[in-house]
């Protein structure tokens, strides 16, 4: 059985002032048990959103509309109060973008731990403060930091610091899934690469499914199995990380991939993509990048695109990926 | 230069401020204070010694000497607490008079104040985490409500309800008439009971403020990165409105306790003035209808020397709550 | 007394950044514009709403009083300290006034004082928050430390004083009074957004553009602290309005002014309470306490207006 299964996610944003705005739309996912994912995609077209959906993390304005999310068998969708809280132990967690302010300035960071730990012990747990400062000290070493660090307070901590803090204090849950959402964008690129690699290594060693969300495209190669790909809210592609640079993909995705330059050429031509993303408060069917892409054709514009087989994966276009029958939706969600 | 030691500075040079400004006013007023101050003395039955000519002069205004030298005479008088003699009072020196009131002030808004911000902390928390509930429109518009009320009319309205029709409390006074003030327990009761009706008035009308600040504190906080981690991390919503949001939303309205503390001594002044409060307030409003300026300088000294101390204490707390200002 | 909470928005809310505009030119005139939305958030928040109709209504009030009121506010002809009566519904003062006909005229001071004191002290916080807080320096140092030392010293106590020593014994001495005492508030709150709002990238862009200082101060940093000004300036208003009736209530001001406070000054000097005569006590202070609470629930939709965060659903 898959780990996590979401079906018909829609994530919708009600300001009390001017027009809902549909952030995801008819999102279906499954991710096993320790897979490495990637999203990626551009600014607005849902990743964070979709990550904050999956966690059920996500606040007012923003609202889930309907859609079914199956972690380990039960539905989290539905979920509300201290019976999500106790689902998240062992389950599901959130490690916010770039940690900058996810942590509580007026807290020391071993009190921070302890706060965790306690709310998550199962009955049966004897948390005294030894122990604390024993697991606190064991998850910072999981993460290269002494435990030094528990005596300090978040303002005295680098940025990088803080970002390993904050996945140190999601592995307190136990976690089977861990969604990593931006975790480098704040952070120069040296620690980026350090944190992405301890980021991998956890992965590696203790398991957990992971999912890593980035507008950066190379960060999400380097690090992920397979790659999931976001535009207007919607997922466009799901392919393998290593067949991603080659062969024929959906239109968005390759100009996604054109707009990252080769250094080593002899002249550096610089893409882009023409046009501007799309209106996410329209709710006319239809393929969301048709006003971009150059092979736009009259089906584009009337007909939602269904996930369907392209190379060793799946996209979502009529024109790379044409949906045989309807029946192959059917196909896809095993 | 640590944060403590900024802030002694602060004080020290803040409190010169006050000082001096207390000097300039009288000097600045049309006509002419001192006589008049000395007329009222002459006519409460002080004789005007050569003395207490010269102390009133140092305060309000000599016509003759340098600005220089009277300043020089003034800050000597202030550090020797000499403010020359009240005409409202004149049995006794102002310090005198002061010194005897101040204790009532102290404990009537001391107690008001803190009891005020406890409460309205906490409704302000709970108003703010329960953002957008009935209960959090109806916390609001209760204080609304009971903030508008002037001080001096809740006031009234309680010295009609509560001590002239029901008789539970007293009408005037800081203590029964034929008492004289001791340390003894019998005698504390009964002030106790004489100040529950001006304490309950003070704290009425600044509840609201704390409530309002505090509700807006903790949505803001309640929007931060870090409260959606704490939740993130499965934390209770009870951890997470208390040690989360509610802890750092409280430092604000930390530093603007010290500075209510200190501006409610001055509000005492309508609230004693009500209720016949032997404090410092009520020395004021008596000073004011008598004209009596000595007093009044010496009064508004105090006043702004209590809101300076205040404002340094509670400076020294924040330290101890907030550890991004320690060294 | 309200406490504000010395903690202008967070420069990087989401909601600032929306609500940030530079002075580039559209169909309807900018502060036009802006008037309109900012109207609309108001009323759309509740609390305000009904502050707005309440201001309204004293307004009306004031403007209609001739109308209104059965009797001249002044004329000495009825019974003095009398109950209520047909004739006179909240009784009559110890020079035989009606108390009723006083209260409706009374609103015109305290709307008079409370704006225009209000106005005053917002006028000279803007003024004096703007230079601070756009000159970091000398002059900010100066004027901040000015600042603080007005807070420090308290306003009642030197209201009290003020009045006491300039027995003007007028209205505009109520109005200058209190205006001097209260500008300080606001000037703090103006400095911090002012010294924030300095460093946006439209300001910057702006000067390196050349425009001139008084533009830049005019076309791009006061436009985006339309709502802090409006927020401080009801908070004022709703101060001064408390004031004057305190410092009418001691005796300060002209006792043959018709106001509110001197309603209540003639209250206590007549011991009305005890006589029974507690419509005259009771009247002035509600009155008082609805117009002040009618501009604090304005304010709740003009807080809104600045911070997003805190607009109702």
């Amino acid at each position: 059985m898959a780990l996590l299964e979401a079906r018909g996610v829609n994530v919708v944003y009600e300001p009390s002032r001017g027009q809902r705005i549909w952030a995801v739309r008819d999102v279906n996912l499954t991710l096993e048990a320790g897979e490495f994912v990637g999203i990626v995609g551009e600014s607005g077209c849902g990743k964070t959103t979709l990550g904050y959906a999956l966690t059920r993390m996500l606040r007012p304005p923003a609202r889930l509309d309907g859609g079914v999310i199956t972690f380990d068998g039960t539905d989290i969708a539905t979920l509300a109060g201290e019976q999500l809280r106790r689902r998240r132990r062992n389950g599901f967690a959130l490690v916010m973008q770039s940690g900058m302010n996810a942590l509580n300035p007026v807290r020391s960071i071993g009190h921070q731990f302890g706060d965790v730990l306690k709310a998550n012990a199962r009955p049966g747990d004897h948390l005294d403060a030894a122990a604390i400062r024993q697991r606190s000290t064991s998850l910072l070493e999981s993460v290269q930091l002494d435990a030094e660090v528990l005596g300090r307070f978040p303002h005295e901590l680098s940025g990088g610091m803080r970002q390993r803090v904050s996945i140190a204090l999601a592995l307190a849950l136990e976690p089977r899934l861990i969604v990593f959402d931006e975790p480098t964008t704040a952070l120069d690129v040296i620690v980026q690469e350090a944190v992405i690699q301890t980021i991998k290594d956890l992965q590696r060693d203790r398991g957990f499914t992971a999912v890593l969300i980035s507008h950066d495209l190379g960060v999400v190669l380097e690090a992920t199995d397979r790659v999931l790909v976001m535009y207007g809210g919607r997922i466009v592609e799901d392919q393998p990380a290593a067949v991603i640079a080659e062969g024929a993909h959906h239109p968005y995705t390759e100009a996604l991939l054109n707009c990252y330059a080769d250094p080593r050429a002899d002249e550096v031509v610089l893409g882009g993509i023409p046009g501007s993303p799309p209106d996410l408060s329209l709710t006319e069917p239809g393929c969301p990048f048709t006003p971009r892409c150059p092979l736009a054709q009259d089906i584009c514009r009337e007909v939602d695109p269904p996930l369907a087989p392209l190379g060793r994966g799946w996209a979502a276009c009529h024109v790379r990926a044409p949906a045989v029958r309807a029946g192959v939706e059917a196909g896809r969600a095993s | 230069m640590t944060y403590i030691s900024r802030r002694v500075v602060l004080f020290i040079i803040t409190l010169w401020a006050a000082i001096t400004l207390n000097f300039v006013l009288p000097r600045l007023m049309p006509g002419s204070p001192v006589d008049a101050a000395l007329g009222k003395l002459a006519a409460a039955g002080v004789p005007i010694t050569n003395a207490e000519r010269n102390a009133i002069e140092i305060q309000l205004g000599m016509p003759h000497a340098s600005l220089i030298s009277q300043y020089g005479e003034y800050l000597r008088n202030i550090a020797l607490l000499r403010f020359g003699t009240s005409y409202s009072y004149p049995t006794q020196t102002v310090a005198e008079t002061i010194g005897k009131a101040l204790p009532w002030t102290l404990e009537l808004v001391g107690a008001a104040t803190i009891f005020a911000f406890i409460i309205g902390t906490l409704l302000g928390i709970y108003a703010g985490w329960r953002r957008g509930t009935a209960t959090d429109s109806s916390i609001t518009v209760g204080a609304t409500f009971f903030g508008a009320f002037p001080p001096f009319w809740l006031g009234l309205l309680l010295l009609y309800l509560l001590a002239f029709k029901f008789g539970w409390f007293p009408i005037k006074g800081g203590y029964d008439p034929g008492l004289t003030p001791t340390l003894s327990v019998s005698f504390m009761l009964n002030a106790l009971w004489h100040s529950v009706l001006p304490a309950l008035t003070m704290a009425i009308t600044t509840l609201s403020g704390w409530v309002f600040g505090m509700r807006n504190n903790m949505i803001n906080t309640l929007g931060e990165d870090f409260v959606t981690f704490a939740e993130a991390n499965g934390l209770r919503a009870r951890t997470v409105a208390t040690l989360y949001a509610a802890r750092n939303a409280l430092l604000p309205n930390v530093t603007a306790f010290g500075l209510a503390l200190g501006s409610v001594v001055g509000g005492s002044v309508l609230v004693e003035g009500v209720f016949s409060y032997p404090g410092v307030g009520g020395l004021l409003f008596i000073a004011v209808t008598n004209h009596d300026y000595p007093l009044m300088q010496a009064l508004l000294l105090v006043f702004s020397l209590s809101m300076l101390v205040a404002i340094f204490i509670v400076d020294l707390l924040y330290v101890r709550l907030d550890p991004r200002v320690r060294r | 007394m309200t406490v504000l909470t010395a903690m202008p928005p967070p420069p990087e809310a989401p909601g600032r950044a929306a609500n940030v505009r530079s002075g580039t030119a559209s169909s309807v005139p900018g502060p036009l514009r802006f008037g309109g939305r900012a109207i609309r958030t108001i009323w759309s928040n509740g609390k305000a709403r009904a502050g707005l109709i309440m201001l309204g209504l004293f307004i009306c009030i004031a403007v209609f009083a001739p109308l209104i009121a059965p009797h001249s506010p002044t004329a000495t002809s009825f019974t003095p300290y009398s109950g209520p009566t047909s004739t006179n519904w909240f009784g009559t003062t110890g020079n035989g006034q009606d108390v009723f006909s006083q209260l409706i005229y009374g609103s015109r001071v305290s709307l008079l004082v409370g704006f225009g004191a209000g106005a005053l002290a917002t006028l000279v916080a803007v003024t004096l928050g703007l230079i601070a807080g756009y000159r970091p320096g000398l002059v900010d140092e100066l004027l901040g430390f000015v600042t603080n030392l007005a807070l420090v010293i308290p306003a009642l106590p030197l209201m009290i004083v003020l009045a006491a020593y300039l027995q003007g014994h007028s209205v505009w001495t109520i109005v200058l009074v209190v205006a001097f005492t209260s500008w300080a508030t606001g000037a703090r709150v103006i400095r911090s957004q002012t010294a924030t709002l300095r460093t946006r990238d439209f300001v910057t862009s702006a000067v390196f553009s050349g425009e001139r200082l008084l533009r830049v101060v005019f076309r791009e940093i006061l436009p985006n602290m339309t709502s802090l000004v409006a927020a401080s300036f009801f908070a004022a208003a709703t101060a001064a309005i408390l004031a004057e009736a305190s410092l009418e209530f001691l005796g300060l001001g002209n006792p043959a002014t018709v106001s509110w406070g001197t309603i209540l000054y003639a209250a206590e000097q007549q011991n009305a309470l005890l006589t029974g005569q507690w419509l005259m006590v009771l009247a002035p202070g509600l009155a008082i306490a609805l117009l002040m609470m009618s501009l604090t629930l304005i304010n709740f939709g003009v807080d809104a207006l600045s911070n997003p965060r805190l607009r109702e659903k």
